[in-house]
């Protein structure tokens, strides 16, 4: 059997790694993915740790890196993942990638501060033209508008209202112009009119386009405002009820040339700012995209170096504090090419003496590695979701692989939706190195991760639909029925012969709704179907009368034999771990205990299947309770299957059950009583009563177990039940129904009734059912066939190694 | 009894699983996936032989016949051999 059967076997080793080499030892060891690292330094926390220093330095680049990465985003650059992953930086390029990438970040630090300075700028030089523009047709506007503030009486017979005028009335005018939030201006108004009493005059106008406001970045429409008053008292008060608003003053011009040079000047900035704001841009680009090109690698690399120093931080110094000490888990057949390893990472970092490693004993238990190619890897993961496997224990996942679609299909059985579960698993496998599926998330990923899964467990239920006979609900008669029809009717038999049967003509056809065959008329049933259920019973209406007692029969032979495998796979155990008292004290009984009971209940099965026919129908026996008065003993002794078997059984189950219970005790507490001698690592104290304690619970739930998991296979029959319940349904509400509409309108009724039928048939049929089967025949083998022989209790074997690091570029990854 | 029309299926499904369950397994080359191979041949040998062979042995002494419409007795009796 290959390596899938049992864990491998695993040693401990010890490696010796110079002060020198041992970044390039771990380096090599990290590329190659061979071995599980201890770690030896527990008790210490992780600031105390010798390589901290370097780790410090790690996480800066990372982070210098993330701001990188980001910035780069945000610039709509491309950033190319590279298609090899570059070994880990030797330690004399990490200093220069350190200048480097620390130089590169304050330089875009510096260029993004004064870009973001520059466009300030220009945001409040543009919004100040703005002003100036719209502020200067206020002061046209004054003019025509009516008084409404009464405190301006004599000001309305002036043609021009500006600072000349005023200067006439001897007022001190002050003007504050600026701009304001949209959203804010109602409210601003009220204030100044509260505060003010009339002392000043606001006239605002909207400016037409949106404007970026500089502290916030968002775009909002702005209203210009002006206003004009006047004394000392007031023009505090306005700039301070600006200030609250947060609007943005610009000094208003007094005369119309000052508000003039002031445009120009503006304008001339203006243009100033863009050019420059651009090239600043363009260098900005600049620099991002040469970063582009190898800030993917460098990514890589860090973090490679990263879980090196992680990995160093798990080594203890010896005692001449030279030379590094790792303890390593690796398995066996990989000795060697760790030793290889090693050489070529002493050979690397160029140092004269190598690093080496020896192997040393051990009684702790190693952890679990299966190794699994991709087919494999799926059966083997519903296993360990269970328990990884305890080191060196038979493996179920071998067998998981063909068992586990067997019984989703006994549970889903339909040829129809089996084919179309196969297709789509088809697609799944045919594409799986398209990068789309690789990369995808969440449901998709389980589901393309359990390709192999699906595949098989399509094609095994095109098998069990062929058997049941059910496609889409509906039975194909490939072979002939066995059943004959017209073998009913009087006219086909001899005169004589119609005083002993109960026979048909049309009028007895014609007059009762319902007829049933009967089997004992000669030629009505012909033999058997060779393939499968025969397909009269698709039309018949007592379909369920034959079907469930097939189906629950099937059943519970299926689940004795699936437990009895299990059992038997507890015998491999038993030998491999050197206890072969177990095989005979506790393999045996159990096989027997199972066999004699629900062994007898399969041959008591396969007896009244061959033995009794139609003729004998009336006397034959009801297997459940002949099964039932095997326990109880009745009064009466009913007639028995067959002569003379009432009371074997049970002498036979007693006495497994004395000798289970008992046996397996006292060899325990013998074997136990010659291997306390020789016990170190594990200080336990041999405790009679706690081996008697754990052995009879043992027997107890065996022997309960045993009745509870063959009645638990029974789910077998009731999913397949439901499954061709709900198939049947499906097809007599919608199909049927579509199909027997008259052809004028058939057509146009027929294709929305089929689009639905396929819908309902996807979603409830195939994913609901689907998943529920599954999950059923995911239990049958965590529970009711695992729990004859397997413990899993062991840890899996996580390897050092680079692959398993993340390789794409997420950002919260690098975060 | 009806044994007559059982021989056949019997023999050739028998011969099938029997060739796929034991004789292709000899024939699977050296390589590291031949145990999990050749488990699945067998595996699936036995699982499928046995689940066909419920279903013929079920079928073999019918008990008690099909309960059918008339009109459906009337559509067999013309249209099925």
């Amino acid at each position: 059997m290959g390596s899938l059967f049992r864990s491998e076997s695993m040693c401990l080793a010890q490696l010796f790694l110079q002060a020198g080499t041992a970044y390039e030892c771990l380096s090599a060891l990290g590329e190659r993915g061979l071995v599980q690292f201890r770690d030896l330094n527990q008790s210490v926390s992780s600031f105390q740790r010798k390589f901290v220093g370097e780790m410090k330095r790690c996480e800066e680049l990372e982070r210098i890196l993330a701001y990188l990465v980001q910035e780069i985003n945000k610039a709509d650059i491309p950033l190319p993942e590279g298609e090899t992953s570059p070994p880990a930086p030797p330690l004399k390029q990490v200093l220069e990638m350190q200048e480097q990438l620390q130089k590169l970040e304050v330089e875009l630090r510096e260029v993004t501060k004064n870009k973001e300075k520059l466009r300030k700028n220009l945001l409040e030089l543009i919004e100040y033209t703005h002003m100036l523009r719209v502020t200067k047709t206020f002061v046209k506007r004054n003019v025509e508008f009516e008084p409404t503030y009464e405190e301006f009486p004599p000001l309305e017979n002036d043609s021009l209202l500006d600072y000349s005028c005023m200067q006439r009335l001897g007022a001190k005018l002050g003007f504050v112009s600026g701009l304001i939030n949209q959203g804010k201006v109602e409210a601003f108004e009220k204030m100044l009119w509260r505060v003010c009493k009339g002392y000043t005059i606001v006239t605002y106008a909207e400016l037409d386009e949106p404007l970026e406001d500089p502290e916030t970045g968002e775009v909002i429409k702005w209203y210009v405002f002006l206003i004009s008053f006047w004394g000392e008292q007031i023009g505090y008060k306005v700039k301070k009820i600006c200030d609250c608003y947060h609007c943005h003053i610009y000094p208003y011009p007094n005369t119309a040339e000052e508000r003039k040079e002031i445009q120009e000047g503006l304008n001339t900035r203006i243009q100033d700012l863009y050019t420059v704001l651009h090239k600043t841009e363009d260098y900005l680009r600049q620099v991002l995209c040469k970063a582009a090109e190898s800030v993917y690698s460098r990514v890589i690399q860090v973090r490679k170096m990263k879980a090196i120093y992680h990995m160093l931080n798990m080594c203890s110094f010896d005692v001449t504090n030279k030379c590094l000490i790792a303890e390593v888990w690796c398995p066996e057949a990989d000795l060697q090419e760790l030793r290889r390893a090693l050489e070529d990472g002493s050979r690397e970092s160029g140092a004269t003496i190598p690093s080496f490693m020896n192997t040393i004993p051990t009684k702790e238990t190693p952890p679990t590695l299966i190794r699994t190619n991709k087919f494999t890897e799926g059966f083997q993961n519903i296993v360990d979701a269970y328990g990884v496997g305890s080191y060196r224990e038979v493996n179920p996942a071998l067998f998981t692989i063909i068992t586990f679609p067997f019984l989703f299909a006994v549970m889903f059985g339909d040829f129809g939706h089996g084919f179309v579960m196969f297709l789509f698993a088809l697609l799944l496998v045919l594409n799986e190195n398209h990068p789309r599926l690789n990369q995808s998330q969440e449901i998709m990923r389980m589901f393309f991760d359990g390709r192999y899964i699906l595949l098989l467990m399509g094609l095994f239920s095109v098998y069990t639909g062929l058997i049941y006979n059910d496609c889409f609900s509906k039975s194909v008669n490939i072979f002939g029925s066995g059943w004959n029809v017209s073998a009913m009717y009087s006219s086909s038999h001899a005169t004589k012969e119609h005083k002993k049967m109960v026979l048909w003509n049309d009028s007895v056809v014609r007059h009762n709704k319902v007829l049933q065959l009967d089997p004992s008329v000669p030629g009505v049933f012909q033999g058997p179907y060779p393939f499968g259920i025969d397909p009269i019973w698709n039309l018949a209406t007592n379909r369920l009368t034959f079907l469930n007692s097939f189906k629950m029969k099937m059943s519970v032979i299926l689940g004795i034999i699936h437990m009895t495998f299990g059992v038997t796979l507890g015998i491999f155990n038993h030998l491999h771990f050197r206890k072969k008292f177990n095989i005979y004290l506790v393999s045996i009984p159990e096989l027997l205990f199972m066999l004699c009971i629900f062994g007898y209940l399969i041959f008591m099965i396969v007896y009244k299947w061959l033995v009794y026919s139609a003729e004998t129908s009336r006397v034959a026996p009801s297997i459940l309770i002949e099964f039932i008065n095997m326990f109880l003993f009745p009064a009466s002794e009913t007639i028995g299957l067959y002569p003379g078997k009432s009371g074997y059984t049970l002498v036979r189950k007693d006495s497994e059950e004395e000798v289970s219970l008992l046996g397996s005790q006292d060899i325990e507490e013998g074997h136990n009583q010659m291997e306390d001698g020789c016990r170190e690592v594990t200080n336990e104290e041999f405790n009679f009563g706690e081996i008697l304690m754990t052995q009879v619970i043992h027997s107890i739930e065996y022997c309960l177990g045993c009745i509870s998991n063959t009645a638990s296979y029974l789910r077998l029959w009731a999913l397949s039940l439901a499954h061709a319940q709900l198939s049947d349904v499906l097809w007599a509400m919608l199909m049927r129904v579509g199909l027997r509409v008259d052809t004028t309108y058939g057509v146009l009724l027929l294709l929305p009734v089929i689009a639905f039928f396929v819908i309902l048939t996807v979603f409830i049929l195939l994913i609901m059912e689907g998943l529920s089967a599954f999950l059923h025949a995911i239990r049958l083998h965590w529970v009711e066939f695992q729990n004859k022989f397997y413990t899993g209790a062991g840890t899996k074997f996580v390897p050092f190694s680079f692959s398993l690091l993340p390789s794409k570029f997420h950002n919260n990854d690098l975060a | 009894m009806a044994y007559n029309s059982l021989t056949v299926p019997l023999i050739m499904m028998s011969m099938f699983w029997g060739l796929m369950g034991f004789l292709v397994p000899w024939f699977i080359p050296k390589r590291p996936n031949q145990g999990v191979i050749i488990s699945m041949l067998v595996t699936c040998s036995v699982c499928c032989y046995l689940f066909w062979l419920i279903a013929i042995l079920a079928q073999l002494n019918p008990l008690f016949g099909p309960q059918v419409n008339n009109e459906t007795i009337q559509y067999l009796k013309y249209h099925w051999p």
